[in-house]
Order: structure tokens, then sequence, then C-alpha cells
């Protein structure tokens, strides 16, 4: 099963301090759904605020990236610029 | 397709033509936001608060509204009370709550200069004269600058309704403070303990403006069934639109926002506050109604970029291996909540592999107007402090400041403090452009010094549509929806021209207003030529595939028969059939018989944009008399992934080493008592002009982007990042003396030379 | 407020206008003559965006005021360029792209050619000071600095067009 990594303090409050967990979702699509099943609130937050990295790649409000066993998969805070 | 993978010669891709705005721009024909004048067009002006922090009790605009020559006020009540909601919609995500209170006050003004008012009139005289006829009746409120000040429990208290996020448990009390953020790796504190040397240091930075020579403009006329038109210099007009409809209530396909020429953004018009002003005015009366802001207008209530307090202690073993790195950073969000407190926090110690981390960061408000985003938002002022101390490592370390960071520097596969590995980057390529380069090597004379320092900015992709059409003659238009700020449009003509494959003369660029091409996100997070680079070349790829269906109508093959070389369609092959090559220019002439006009828009989410890096090397004097601190020479490295435009590579780089220049050495927002800005002028508020900087060297290191056709990296925002380290770091060099705070003016550096010389 | 009739040269075309007395020449050249190539950027006469040659002289526009103009000779950038030809400087910043937003770069092209037309042979330095009353944020100067300097090779022939 793939593992998503919460980066940062940003969703602690709603996994209850966890900061790794392992998702049966393959799509970032299927992650946000999954996770407010599990954690309500959480996807939400996740599709709104959050960027997914993923073997090193950034995604950012990309419903159909690609979730894999064994990837490196990240959600950091969305980024912007200037 | 990819282009430099596969390696073919490229002939327009990295060439430098004149840009195809030019001639306008230097015979004065561009038109800007204020250049642009419509029929019955009303003048309008913005009251302001003369308070930092006041509830405002009543405001009468009765007299106002009988002077002669005016047609309509505005306040609060013209708005709607929008609930509090937040999307990514400019750059960094917006409270549009907070938004629409930020373009007109409501209940309460927050900082001086905010606007609790407006009036349209027939002429710039009468609004003005008609500003001093609304009475507003303020209860004056104890204030609060400081961003450490702001942050005490007893601290005046700007919203009642602010809990601080981020924390274990939401907080009983509101507070300033907005949010907290936290990234950790490894365990710190075991890192410390087996540090062989330790630095930290804590510094502090002033809020600083983009300061672009164009004040914010827009003219805007609403018709009776409600549809309207907005021209406006912005950096996004699809944000324009997209805010206008939000803060008034309007659908979005009734608005045209159209993108007038813009005098500069760099992050500051990534959002409005003119636009619903003028459309509430130009509903209200009837009228076309234009508003230019003062230059006085523009320091006072538009977005400074945070200030704030930046503490960072790093240890490492006396080879240099880093093993611990702490930073804790507070940063001014201004009167509402969204400083870029998160990318601050990432930025920092990005550039090393390092395997223990504690980063935490503070988003605080105070009675200062709203911080908008400047160039690589969050990134400079951690880096400020971070790349100091480095410097500060290697001296204790008599280590070489370069080879310093090449021991810890990242590569790829490395894994930043806040998680991802990094792909194909090129920061030890550029750390080595550094060393190499003979400025590092170069002599220095008496009060002279040298400082090195690094930064690092992620780049971002993002929405964009890019539109090709083949013109009956052959030559080419090119539509996309991303104001040019830096050159851009001159870049998406050369990657047509490339795939096109015929002269980059005969590809004109216009960028287009949110009726006539697809959505694009803004002009920002240096992701112009990367995401609308993607969709220009896609759309121009789609175009060659029309092109050789034509060609295989016209000879009567099948299409696969067909390859297209150097701007025209060739037989595939001598099975093919032997046709003489069909140009572009007699293919487009049937274009109307083989299946009507040529055409092709694409539109995309552009993902995986590639983040880039820079090594700058900084020569300074510092006259041991008046504390002025001269730079001498400046060579800036970065990865740029691909020029495709070298002079504006090079320009962006440029531009990103005077601002940072201006923010380590001058600039900076004096407040008296009051909390009033004592310097809201070019006269006090002192950008680099020509005289104080030498030329700047920009030295482009090439490691491509695989995951945009032509290899490229988002190149604007970086070499901002640098600069105020690279100049502390000389100055130190220079004189033996640690800066701590900016900016290091004259007079702090008088106080430093003095107390130096006095221990 | 009754308001002032003035008389002038502008861009070597003989002009007229009617103007209040506190009106502003930038104001003037904006606003009622629509000449709006020279920009304001400040009306204090910091950034030089409104730089125009009043009597053979390189001003701020913004600190002059409209009826100042009566029996004067005013360039403006409008007027840089003869008709279709560019002047050097012109062609100059577009070779050595000298300008990335373009807001400076009216300001600029009547400094630089103030500048060349007084002194054709100017140091590196000698140009930075005299340019350092106009501002440009984006830039940092260098390309504007060579532009500069390049153009004024070619006017006192040193190079070819």
């Amino acid at each position: 099963m793939p593992r998503v990594v919460f980066s940062g303090s940003s969703c602690q409050a709603l996994t209850g301090g966890q900061d790794a967990i392992e998702v049966a979702a393959r799509t970032f699509r299927a992650l946000v759904r999954e996770l407010n099943g599990r954690f309500p609130g959480l996807g939400t937050q996740v599709e709104e605020g959050m960027a997914i990295a993923i073997d090193g790649v950034i995604y950012q409000d990309a419903y159909d990236a690609k979730l894999e066993e064994g990837s490196e998969i990240y959600l950091i805070p969305k980024i912007a610029g200037g | 397709m990819n282009y430099i993978a596969s390696k073919p010669e490229l002939k327009v891709v990295g060439t430098r033509p004149v840009r195809p705005d030019g001639v306008d721009k230097v015979t004065g024909r561009a038109q800007f936001g204020a250049d642009m004048a419509l029929p019955g067009m009303l003048w309008a002006k913005v009251k302001r608060s003369p308070h930092a922090h006041a509830r405002i009790v009543s405001i009468d605009t009765s007299k106002a509204l009988q002077l002669p020559g005016v047609r309509a006020v505005a306040t609060a009540e013209d708005f709607p009370d929008i609930p509090s909601e937040e999307a990514f919609v400019g750059e960094g995500p917006m409270n549009f709550r907070d938004l629409s209170r930020n373009c007109m006050a409501r209940g309460k003004a927050l900082y001086e200069g905010h606007a609790v008012a407006a009036v349209a009139a027939i002429s710039q005289a009468i609004a003005d004269a008609a500003l001093d006829l609304i009475e507003v009746e303020y209860e004056v409120l104890p204030h609060v600058i400081d961003v450490e000040a702001a942050m005490r429990p007893d601290a005046p208290l700007l919203h009642d309704d602010l809990f601080t996020q981020g924390l274990a448990e939401k907080p009983a009390k509101p507070s300033n403070v907005a949010k907290r953020v936290a990234f950790k790796k490894g365990d710190v504190e075991a890192g410390f303990r087996e540090a062989e040397v330790v630095v930290e240091g804590r510094y502090t930075t002033q809020p600083v403006h983009q300061a672009y020579i164009e004040p914010h403009a827009c003219v805007v006329s609403v018709a009776a069934d409600g549809q309207a038109q907005i021209y406006s210099s912005s950096q996004g007009q699809f944000m324009v639109r997209a805010y206008c409809a939000k803060l008034l209530g309007w659908d979005l396909s009734n608005i045209r926002a159209v993108p007038l020429e813009i005098g500069g953004g760099f992050g500051g018009k990534t959002l409005v506050y003119l636009e619903p002003v003028a459309l509430v005015l130009a509903k209200k009366s009837g009228r076309p109604v234009k508003m230019v802001m003062t230059r006085e207008e523009v320091f006072r209530a538009t977005g400074p970029t945070s200030g704030g307090v930046i503490e960072v202690k790093i240890g490492a073993k006396r080879d240099g291996t880093i093993v611990a790195a702490q930073q804790v950073l507070k940063y001014q969000a201004g009167a509402f909540p969204g400083s870029p407190i998160g990318p601050g926090c990432m930025c920092g110690f990005a550039m090393y592999d390092l395997p223990n981390v504690d980063v935490v960061g503070y988003d605080v408000v105070s009675n200062r107007p709203k911080v908008a985003a400047y160039r690589a938002p969050g990134a400079p002022l951690s880096s400020w402090a971070v790349e100091c101390a480095m410097d500060d490592l290697a001296l204790k370390l008599g280590m070489d400041p370069i080879a310093l960071r090449e021991k810890n520097g990242v590569r790829d596969g490395s894994k930043t403090h806040y998680g991802p590995s990094f792909r194909d980057i090129g920061f030890l390529e550029t750390l080595a452009a550094a060393k190499n380069h003979p400025h590092y090597r170069a002599l220095l004379g008496p009060n002279q010094g040298r400082g090195v320092a690094c930064g690092f900015w992620f780049n971002i992709g993002g929405e964009s549509s890019g539109a090709v059409h083949i013109n009956e003659d052959g030559t080419a238009s090119v539509v996309s929806g991303n104001p040019d700020i830096g050159g851009s449009r001159a870049s998406m003509a050369m990657m047509a021209a490339e795939v096109l494959g015929i002269p980059v003369e005969k590809v004109r660029p216009i960028v287009g207003d949110t009726s006539s091409i697809g959505f694009s996100h803004l002009t920002g997070g240096s992701r112009v030529t990367f995401a609308t680079g993607m969709a220009v070349t896609q759309a121009a790829e789609r175009v060659v595939e029309q092109l050789k269906a034509r060609a295989a109508q016209i000879w009567e093959i099948p299409a696969e028969a067909v390859e297209w070389r150097d701007g025209a369609a060739y037989p595939a092959g001598s099975n093919a059939g032997a046709f003489e090559p069909l140009t572009l220019a007699q293919i487009a002439e049937k274009a109307a018989r083989t299946g009507g006009p040529i055409s092709s828009e694409v539109s995309l989410n552009a993902q995986g944009a590639g983040p880039g890096f820079g090594a700058h090397i900084c020569d300074v004097e510092v006259d041991p008399e008046t504390g002025r601190t001269t730079i001498l020479r400046y060579t800036a490295v970065q990865d740029v992934g691909k020029a495709i435009h070298p002079s504006y590579v090079e320009g962006q780089i440029q531009g990103g080493v005077a601002q940072g220049v201006g923010w380590a050495l001058n600039e900076e927002y004096i407040y008296d008592a009051q909390g009033r800005l004592e310097n809201p002028g070019f006269l006090d508020y002192r950008v680099p002009v020509a005289s104080d900087l030498p030329r700047i060297e920009a030295v482009m290191v090439e490691v491509p982007n695989p995951r945009h056709p032509f290899g490229a990296r988002g190149v604007g925002e970086v070499p901002i990042v640098p600069p105020m380290a690279a100049v502390g770091n000389a100055i130190r060099a220079a004189t033996g003396i640690r800066m701590y705070d900016l900016p290091m003016s004259p007079p702090r550096m008088r106080v430093a030379l003095d107390s130096a010389k006095a221990s | 407020m009754s308001k002032h009739h003035v008389t002038t040269t502008i861009n070597g075309e003989p002009v007229e206008f009617l103007c209040e007395a506190q009106e502003t020449m930038l104001d003037v050249l904006r606003n009622t003559l629509n000449l709006t190539g020279s920009k304001e950027g400040c009306a204090s006469g910091d950034c030089g965006a409104c730089s125009v040659i009043c009597d053979g002289k390189l001003i701020c526009s913004c600190l002059m005021l409209g009826v100042e103009a009566e029996g004067r000779a005013i360039t403006t950038v409008e007027g840089v360029a003869d008709g279709e030809e560019l002047h050097p400087v012109q062609r100059k910043f577009l070779e050595h792209a000298a300008l990335q937003c373009g807001f400076c770069t009216p300001g600029l092209i009547v400094a630089s050619k103030a500048l060349l037309d007084e002194n054709p042979n100017p140091t590196e330095e000698e140009a930075r000071y005299w340019l350092a009353g106009n501002l440009c944020r984006c830039t940092g100067y260098d390309k504007i600095l060579a532009a500069v300097m390049d153009a004024a090779a070619e006017m006192r022939g040193e190079t070819r067009a």
C-alpha cells in the first residue's frame, strides 16, 4: 500500500499526531476521499491547501497524480510565488 | 515532444531576437493602466484612514455627494458582507473576506492608509475636494507595529475572531498570531549534542515594498445589464476577474478583464485593490470610472512584503558536515493573516542535505498594510539568516564558504527537511561554476570584502492556455493569457516559431483578455515560460499535425506519409511520392479548401516545475567614515534549466539581484510613534539607482528540467534570495563586523563601526 | 477657475492648450494632449518616469507647471524617433534587451538622449550618475548602461549601426 507522509505540522491536529499513514488510494483524488473518510475534514484541507510530491516531482491540483507502493509520497503546503 | 532529449539543433530557442513589443515600449506607444481612457469617464479617489488602528464609528458622505461634479460615493455598505472563505486564486491562499475588507474597511481601520470610502467625480480635482467632505468618525485604538510586540498576550488585538491555527489545542482566546507551522526531520537535540562547532544568530528584517515604478491603475465600465469591462495593469487578468466576481457577487462571464501593459509587479500586483471599488462606483454612477494610485498611496496602502525576526542555529562536525539545524521565524502579515511563513520555513535549509532539522514559524498580524507576495515570498528573509550563519560557520571551521556548501549541498536524490527528495537539480553545478569563476579569485583592497550566499525557490506550474493560429499568408499568431512582465511573450513566440519551423518575426504574440483565451493562472511563481510555454508548444505541435494532414490532402497521400521540417511539409521517404515540399505559407493559402482555418488552443495544468538554485559572489567596500557600502562587483550564478531567450533570463537575474541589494542596504518602512509611515515616497524609501550598482554578471548554468519540452525552469524568483546575505557576508569580510539587522544602511553601519572601534 | 491659454512647441510642432494654474506639465501632456508616453511614477520628481527635455535641459515634467511651457520647446519620448527611424538610443535599448516591463523606458530614453546630446563621450560612471534620477526596478540597470554606452559609441562613429 502506498505510504503518504504529511510534511510539517499543519495536518497533525486532524490526524491526531500521526505524520505518516498507509493508504489504499492510487490517485490523489482517491487519497482525498480516503483521508476524509478516516480523518473527517482532512481530505478537504489537503485538497485545498496542499501539493503532493511523488518521487520528487511536485503535483499541485492534480486529481490523477498516481500513488504507487514504494514511491516517496509527501503532502507539502501548496506553493505559490510572486 | 521533448526537444532537449532528442537534441535537434535549435534554431530559435536560445537566440536573442528583439522582443515583439519592444518598439512600442521605447517610443512611448505601449499602453499601461493609467494611459487608458474611456469616453465620459469619471475619476475616483479613495479616502484613507489616518490612524493605524481605529474603530469606524460613522461615515457621513452626504456633503460629498452634494458637491457639484460628484457622481457616486462608496463605502463598505456597497460591498456584500461575504463570509470567511479561503482559496488559491492569486499567489498563495487568500481569504476573500479579508481581501474585501482590505479593499474597503468594514468596522475597523487596521492600518494607516486603509481605504474607508471612495468617491467618483467628473475631474480629479473635484474628487479630491470631495474626499475632504466625507466625514469619518473614528475611535482611535492602541496599535501595534512590531512583530514580537504583536505576539505578546497583552498586545492590542486586531481581530477578535483570530485564533492561532496549528497548535495542538485551539486556544481559548484570540490573538494576533494567526498560525504556527513546524517542520521536523530526525532529532535535532541529538544532532546538537554530536556537533563539534555551533553557530547561532538572531536576525531581523523590515518590511520592504516591491516598489514597481508604475502605481496601480484601472479603468472600468459597467453596463446597465451588469456586463463589465476592466482595463487594468495586473499580474493576471483572470485573477482580477475572479477576485472582483467573488468580492461583488457577480458572474464571471459578466466580467471581461483586459490586461494592459504592466509596469512591474514582482508579486505586488497579484491581487486587487482598486478594481472592485471602481466597479462599485461605475455601477452606481452609470459611467466608466478611472482610478490611479499616487505613489504615496502605493506605499501606505499596498502590500509590502513581511518583515520579521529569524533565529538560526547550526551545528557541524569539524570536517564541515552539518549535523543539526534549527530556525524560529516570526513573519509579519500586516493587517490580515497571510505572511509567507510556510515557504519561509521550507526554503532556508532547502539547499542542504541535513539529518536533523527543526523549524518553527509564526504568521503574525499587526497594524500595517496587508502584505503581498514579493519575489520568492518568504525565502529571502529565511536565507538572510541561514546564509549569514553558514558564513559564520565557514569562518569558525576555517573552511572556504563555497566548499562548505558543496559538502552539504543537495543533489539528485537528497531529501529536504520538509520531506520530498530532489530530482534533476543543478545546485552543485551552480556552486562549481561560482567557485571556478575568475571573480572568486580576484584581488581585494583595503576596506573591501567578499561574500558568498546561495538561494533556492520551488517555482510552480499551474493552469495555462495558449493558442496558435495560422494566418492566411502563412504567418502565425500566438495568444496566451499571461501578462508579460519579463519578456515572456517573446519566449512564447520563440517556442512556437521553433516548433513551426518559421522565423520568429513571422510569429506575433499577444496577451489576450479573459474572453479571448482559455483560463490562465496569473503571471508569477516563475511559471510562465515553463507552464504557458508548455501550452503554447503543445498548441504549435498540434498545428504541425494539422499542417501535415493538409499537405497529405493536397498530395492525396496518407497523413503518416508526411513529415514536417524547417517550416515545410515533405513526403516521408521516396515511397510517399516525388512531391515538392509545401511551405507553411503554401498550405495556409489552401486552408479553406482543405478543411478550414488551421489553429489550435491548448489548456493544461502544468505539473513538475523544476526548482532553481543560485550562488552569488559579492565584493563590497565599506567607507569607514560614512558607513556607506559600495557594491564593487557582483556575480550571480543560477541554474536556469534552458534559457529560451538568454537576454531575458539574464535580465531576471540582474533585476532580482538589484532588488536584493536594495533590501540589504537601504530599503525599509519607517514608522512614527502613531504607527504612521514616514517615508512613503522614493526620496526616503531608497531603492537602488544606476549609480549604486556595478554591472551584474549573470552566469547561466543549464541543467534542463526534463518535464518541459525545451528544458526550461522558472528563473525570476531565485535571484532575490541570496543578495542580502551575500552583501552581509561581504561586509563582515570587509569590516570584521557581523550585521544582524537589515537594512545595513550607513547610519546603522556607523553605529556598528563605532562600537567595534570602542571595544 | 478659469484656465490659462498656453502656446508652446512640443516635439517640433506648435501646440496650444488650456490648463489650470496648478496643473503640471505631466498632467497636461497625458490628460490634455494625449501624449501618454511620459509616465507618472511618483509626481514628486524622484523617479524620472516623466522625464522630458525643455529648452535643451533634462527635467521632470511633474515638477514643471503647464503654464511654464509658454514660449518654450519641449521634447517628449514621442519626439525622440525621427518618424519611423528610431534614435540610436532606442535601437540599442532593443538590441541589448535594456527593458523589461517598459514603464521607466520612456524616461530613460529621453534622459539618455539628453546625456549624449550634452556629452557624446561619457564614461560609464558619468552615465550612471546622469541616469541616477531615473529609477528602474526591473533590470538592475546593467543592460541599460550597456545600451547607452553602445549608442554613444555608434553616435561617435566608432561602430556601425
